[in-house]
């Protein structure tokens, strides 16, 4: 067994969260209040960064954090939103210190918090990378030697002498990705920054980052909302709750203990509240098949029936609904009320139930994962936070399906089906029917009478 | 190899020279970053650095010479006032700048770890161009009234070096300050204007009280006007307007450096 390269003890980081103002009662207090203002804003400032004073203000986002890491190893940071998982990165990669307890770190560090930082809109692409790469500890030369090895990886050298601020947002997560992963630390901390891009060049960076891991002697911390991702590329896994280490060790142990802290039984979730500012919030997610089973294991060819139980915390009208299902390699299929025509019944502030079965799923044995989006009736003001809030996996064996051999079952892994007929169905009882295959075949055989 | 430590520090602590040398060609892109970034996109580019400190010694000469007869110690009320007015406008677009290094760079000091001294560093170094055309320009003033400096002048790189420590120095506190307090943003623009006044810019230190003289030449500025004057017009150099200055420009310094590393942790939590 080799050394513990990252060496993490008795780790807290505390927190000062605003305290609430007293409400203005009456026009003299409001004037009053007026006056004392810059008295208090003076305290609340200056207790940002005391923590003496008034202790209910104070917040834990980490607490006693013990664990070692040994070299090579690749560890998966999994848990909700303000589970603390930020808050670690940022300790490890020095840009916040903590509040108590210590690291030890042996080798180099490189943290990727956020792809391209430091880019500036009126310098050129090239400019650009030599102030991206030494904010992240790059020296000059270090970029020199890897500058050709960059521009070919971003897939952008045509335009590498243009300003930044004339690329579209993909090119320039492209260049910053580009830098980043041509960084030679001995520790990478990397945070979502995959989640960016289009699915091509996430691949792409998948693909960089199994490069990566594979490489011997590297050790990689990684916390991601995509948790087949985590499962793909990581053997470690560290799970955090509200700041406390719930489960270090084994990877596949760490996903399931994660799911199951949100489950309360077989096919049942409750993600419960994803992040401050959502306005409808997922309270439980039911997976059932044809049978009305509850269960996170189907057959191919089973229907997929998920139920949401959504809390509005206000009316909205004729919201957009999204369900997609996903695997390792990105988002396989999706049901979408705005692509679908599917006008979604308005959510009345409170419980509102929203099915939608996914017919006969022709979904190869691989575990899925389950995200729901939810926009305003304009399809661009988030209501939820789309993040993963369920999984579910196909069992059924290749060579039940006529699929034999290791190079044909690997194939076939790969390949995904990305249509399959669903229904929505509402509180009301209101069934929606989709095919896309059947709208695109109509709309051909219209062509064809017209013709 | 080497270990990294990281736990939580107490106090104050000094400058990790080390560490800042391994980041120097940070340094060096920020600084360079600065200058492209002012000035892209506009016509007159570099332009603007020579017609700011030109135009405000033209209105000045008007308004303070013409208008005013503001004594100039028999220097053409022009040449006065520019040997004045182009380390001053360097002094205050430093400081606002610095000042604002950590604020408007909040989006990097939360995402990456860097030696954040760099911020107000390449700040004060990228406006040094500014600060060289303005010596050309200086020279210009020199031929036109046919003025010719002394060997003195061979000692321009001391006053420099004090102005560098004045405004990096201000900059440092200003900044760490401005993390947390973002009054310092606004209280910057007109402290700098009222500033002004309390150094020999539009007037000659002949102007100041003896009984306030003391006091008045404790002002950094005081010293680097005062020298840069006097060794461009070939005069003697008043040391004794100047000495006290520069002590309290390397306490400010100092200061400064100690100052900016205590309140360093707190700033990705509060920026």
């Amino acid at each position: 067994m080799s050394e513990a390269v990252i060496k993490v003890r008795g780790l807290a980081k505390q927190y000062r969260i605003g305290s609430k103002d007293s409400a203005n009662g009456t026009f003299l207090q409001s004037v009053g209040n007026l006056i004392t203002a810059p008295f208090k804003n003076f305290r609340r400032l200056s207790d940002l960064s005391r923590f003496d004073r008034n202790e209910d203000s104070i917040y834990w986002a980490l607490k006693d954090i013990d664990f070692d890491l040994e070299q090579g190893s690749v560890l998966g940071v999994i848990g909700r939103n303000g589970a603390g998982k930020s808050t670690l990165l940022k300790i490890l990669s020095r840009i916040t210190e903590p509040t108590r307890g210590e690291i030890q770190i042996r080798g180099q560090v490189a943290s990727l918090l956020e792809v391209g930082t430091g880019f500036h809109p009126e310098l050129t692409g090239r400019e650009n990378v030599y102030m991206n790469g030494t904010i992240l500890g790059m020296r000059r030369r270090e970029i020199d030697k890897k500058f050709d090895e960059i521009i070919d990886f971003s897939g952008i050298e045509k335009f590498i002498d243009t300003p930044v601020k004339f690329y579209s947002s993909g090119m320039k997560v492209r260049l910053g990705f580009a830098v980043a992963a041509n960084l030679d630390p001995d520790v990478l901390v990397v945070d979502e920054v995959l989640a960016v891009g289009d699915i091509q060049f996430q691949q792409k960076c998948m693909g960089k980052m199994g490069e990566v891991v594979s490489k011997q002697g590297r050790t990689i911390l990684f916390v991601s909302h995509n948790i087949s991702a985590i499962k793909s590329l990581c053997t470690k896994g560290l799970l955090l709750e509200s700041g406390e280490m719930k489960y270090f060790g084994d990877i596949n142990e760490a996903v399931t203990n994660y799911f199951k802290s949100n489950q309360t039984s077989e096919g049942e979730f409750v993600p419960g509240r994803l992040s401050g500012d959502e306005r409808v919030i997922v309270e439980g997610v039911t997976l059932e098949n044809q049978f009305g089973v509850k269960t996170e294991t189907f057959q191919i060819g089973d229907d997929l029936r998920v139920t949401l139980r959504l809390e509005a915390l206000d009316d909205f009208e004729n919201p957009n609904i999204g369900i997609v299902i996903k695997s390792n390699a990105g988002a396989v299929t999706v049901a979408n009320t705005m692509i679908d025509g599917c006008v979604a019944r308005s959510f009345k502030k409170g419980v509102n139930i929203v099915q939608c079965t996914f017919k006969r799923i022709p979904l190869l044995p691989k575990e899925y994962g389950l995200s729901v989006a939810i926009r305003g009736n304009d399809a661009r003001t988030p209501l939820t936070s789309s993040k993963d809030i369920g999984y579910f996996a196909v069992v059924t064996k290749m060579k039940d399906l006529g699929i034999v051999g290791p190079d044909a079952e690997l194939l076939a892994a790969d390949s995904i089906s990305p249509f399959i007929p669903y229904s929505w169905k509402f509180s009301d009882g209101q069934v929606h029917d989709f095919n896309i295959l059947d709208r695109v075949r109509h709309r051909d055989q219209v062509k064809l009478i017209k013709n | 190899m080497s270990i990294t430590s990281i736990k939580p520090t107490k106090g104050w602590k000094f400058v990790d020279f080390q560490e800042l040398w391994h980041y120097r060609d940070l340094l060096y892109f920020l600084t360079i970053r600065g200058i492209k970034a002012k000035y892209a996109q506009s016509i007159l580019g570099v332009g603007w650095a020579i017609i700011q400190p030109l135009a405000t010694t033209i209105v000045f000469t008007i308004v303070f010479g013409r208008i005013a007869k503001v004594a100039s110690d028999g220097v053409p009320y022009a040449l006065f006032s520019y040997l004045a007015m182009w380390p001053w406008i360097y002094f205050s677009g430093t400081l606002t700048e610095s000042s604002n290094s950590l604020v408007s760079n909040s989006s990097m000091i939360t995402k990456v770890y860097f030696p954040r001294l760099v911020l107000p560093f390449s700040a004060v170094l990228s406006k040094l161009l500014d600060f060289i055309l303005g010596f050309i320009v200086a020279v210009g003033f020199l031929i036109y009234y046919k003025v010719t400096p002394g060997i003195s002048v061979m000692l321009l790189p001391l006053f420099v070096v004090q102005l560098l420590f004045t405004s990096l120095g201000l900059g440092l506190i200003f900044s760490a300050m401005a993390v947390q307090y973002r009054d310092v943003r606004y209280a910057m623009t007109f402290l700098v204007q009222l500033l002004m006044y309390g150094a020999p810019v539009v007037y000659s230190t002949s102007a100041v009280p003896e009984k306030f003289r003391y006091l008045f030449c404790l002002n950094p500025m005081v010293g680097v006007i005062e020298g840069i004057r006097s060794i461009f017009l070939d005069r003697p150099i008043p040391w004794d307007w100047i000495g006290p200055g520069s002590i309290v420009s390397l306490l400010i310094f100092m200061f400064g450096l100690l100052y900016f590393r205590r309140m360093e942790r707190l700033f990705a939590d509060v920026a």
